[in-house]
């Protein structure tokens, strides 16, 4: 049982997703079938519109899949919840609460009332303040916690997504596109502030990206998924770069050339994009 | 971003370095962010012409043909010069009472202002949770949309003589006008704002699982309050449109009533004073309300 929940903490078997449209039932995801490991990071990529984020939606529990299971930690995925914290694409922070509010409207609703399930009491208003400067912390941003999200640059408002989901101390974290939208010296910095982050917490991450070179840095498994429609996972690539890693180091070895190259063989060679198939 | 947030020359210039700064190492950004001592601009004379000039020519234009009609019915129109000394006789007292009919232009306001504040105040209490109910639940949009559609598009006033049955008075008749009137546009817009609320926001509220209670005042009353604010701005319009109305035709203290009493007693001059007083407090209503609505909206909701 133990070993089975290491191993297998998130099962996903057989997921179909058909979405309904006017032009009649589409197939966005056939046939998935995944484990991902207790403490694990895999990264899902692919062309966009293959149903990555589809997929992560799925294990968020956001959407439901058609056919098919879903399991995180020994539980069938029934709906979302603070266990799987997602951080957003477009960080989606509450435009009129301060970074500081954003991220104890997590804590507050995680830590704030007794849990029976678990057995842990409500904790303190002052003991979820230090929760939430401590996650702020984390992330580099204790400097800005009174300021809105209006007032602070894209980076800084991605890093406050990511505080919000790391101080629900989530089983998974699932990261969709996290850094897309970043210039490329920000989205650096950020992943290797991730990285630390994730050695440090142990945390179990699903990460959707379309950054070659983001999935082999930051991944212990590459899952590359075929075109859309009725995509499903084509290829599974284990990275096994020594931790911790580093990027300027791993630019010159011939590991991450390799594994850099069967990503993009994977790619553009046999999943060359078909926009108007796609479409 | 950087740069619009730090304007000094060393930001605009070396942007992406700033950023990397910026996220790096407060201090210097706190040094970047020194303000430059700004050389004394000289007064800017074109843009005062350009605001004062045009307006001025505007209502230049606006007395200029009123007084040419006046010339031409051979003042059955009084001209602008006798309407202003009338203005100024009337002004000098807005507050006299003399009888249930005769009372100062002041009260007359303030009456109509009394009205459209409670009939508005009632349709807003009614109307912002149903229009939250409708946003919220699919099920209440389907059943409520074919009767606002149908109902919406009625001149309030044929309202009035319900109102008059059934609460057998002119006032309590004329507030349940005011009310049906401001009623639609705060259903709609709160409705409509609850529904346009970012999937992005609520999916935030689903994963963390927060509760309704939460839901509600944490991220739908923000996101929807500009929504609202527009549909009050909107009733709060059409509400003063129709007191003037309804006021001609229930009697009464009010300023419609008095256009009307004016009318019978062929003094012109009271009655275009009385549209510019009309026009002076819609105006005046119209500016509280945009300040009001801009100071609760979120630059990033604009986005």
């Amino acid at each position: 049982m133990s070993d089975n929940l290491t191993t297998r903490y998130i099962e996903i078997q057989g997921v179909e997703q058909t979405f309904k449209t006017k032009k009649g039932p589409f197939c966005a995801l056939r046939n998935v079938n995944l484990t991902v490991a207790k403490g694990e990071f895999v990264a899902l990529i692919g062309h966009s519109g293959c149903g990555k984020s589809t997929l992560l939606n799925l294990i968020a529990g956001l959407t439901m899949p058609t056919n098919g299971s879903l399991i995180c930690a020994n539980r069938e995925i029934a709906g979302p919840g603070p266990d799987r914290a997602v951080v957003f694409q477009n960080h989606s922070l509450l435009p009129w609460l301060t970074c500081f509010e954003n991220v104890y409207l997590a804590v507050e609703r995680v830590f704030g009332a007794a849990n029976k399930s678990t057995g842990t009491t409500a904790e303190s208003k002052a003991q979820l303040k230090a929760r939430t400067d401590a996650a702020l912390a984390m992330v580099g941003l204790t400097t800005a916690a009174q300021k809105r999200p209006g007032e602070i640059s894209g980076g800084m408002k991605q890093r406050v997504g990511i505080a919000r989901a790391l101080c629900m101390e989530p089983k998974v974290l699932l990261l969709d596109e996290p850094f897309g939208a970043l210039d490329a010296l920000t989205r650096a910095k950020l992943q290797d502030e991730l990285l630390a982050i994730v050695a440090a917490t142990q945390s179990t991450v699903v990460m959707v990206t379309h950054d070659v070179d983001e999935a082999v840095l930051l991944s212990d498994k590459i899952v590359m998924m075929t075109n859309g429609p009725s995509a499903t996972i084509g290829e599974v690539l284990s990275v096994e770069l020594e931790r911790p890693r580093n990027r300027v180091e791993l630019a010159e070895s011939t590991q991450y050339l390799h594994y850099r190259k069967a990503v993009i063989d994977f790619l553009y060679t046999r999943q060359a994009h078909v926009e108007k198939q796609a479409a | 971003m950087v740069s619009a947030v730090f304007h000094s020359p060393l930001a605009v210039t070396e942007p992406v370095e700033a950023s990397a700064r910026v996220l790096t190492n407060t201090t210097a950004a706190a040094f970047i962010a020194t303000p430059v001592p700004v050389a004394r601009q000289p007064f800017d004379w074109r843009g005062l012409w350009l605001a004062v000039l045009p307006p001025v020519i505007g209502l230049g234009l606006l007395v200029g043909l009123w007084a040419l009609v006046s010339i031409t019915t051979a003042s059955s129109i009084p001209s602008p010069i006798e309407t202003f000394k009338q203005a100024v006789v009337i002004f000098s007292d807005p507050f006299y009472r003399k009888g249930p009919n005769d009372q100062g232009v002041g009260w007359n306001i303030l009456m109509s202002l009394e009205r459209v504040a409670l009939g508005f105040g009632l349709a807003a209490a009614v109307g912002i949770p149903a229009g939250f109910m409708i946003g919220r639940f699919e099920f209440l949009s389907r059943m409520f949309n074919p009767l606002i559609s149908l109902l919406r598009p009625v001149s309030p006033l044929a309202w009035l003589p319900i109102g008059l049955l059934v609460f057998k008075g002119a006032n309590p008749a004329a507030i349940w006008t005011i009310f049906i009137c401001s009623i639609w546009p705060m259903i709609i817009n709160t409705a409509v704002g609850v529904q346009r609320v970012p999937q992005d926001y609520m999916n935030v509220a689903r994963v963390l699982n927060l509760s309704e209670w939460k839901i509600v005042t944490k991220i739908l009353f923000p996101a929807v309050l500009p929504y609202m604010l527009t549909g009050v701005r909107l009733a709060v319009g059409t509400a003063w449109l129709v007191i003037v109305a309804a006021e001609m035709l229930t009697g009464g203290v009010g300023i419609g009533f008095w256009v009307w009493d004016e009318w019978n007693n062929l003094n012109v001059k009271n009655i275009i004073i009385a549209i510019f007083v009309i026009g002076l407090v819609g105006l005046v209503l119209e500016y509280v309300l945009i300040k009001v609505a801009t100071a609760f909206t979120f630059e990033e909701v604009k986005n």
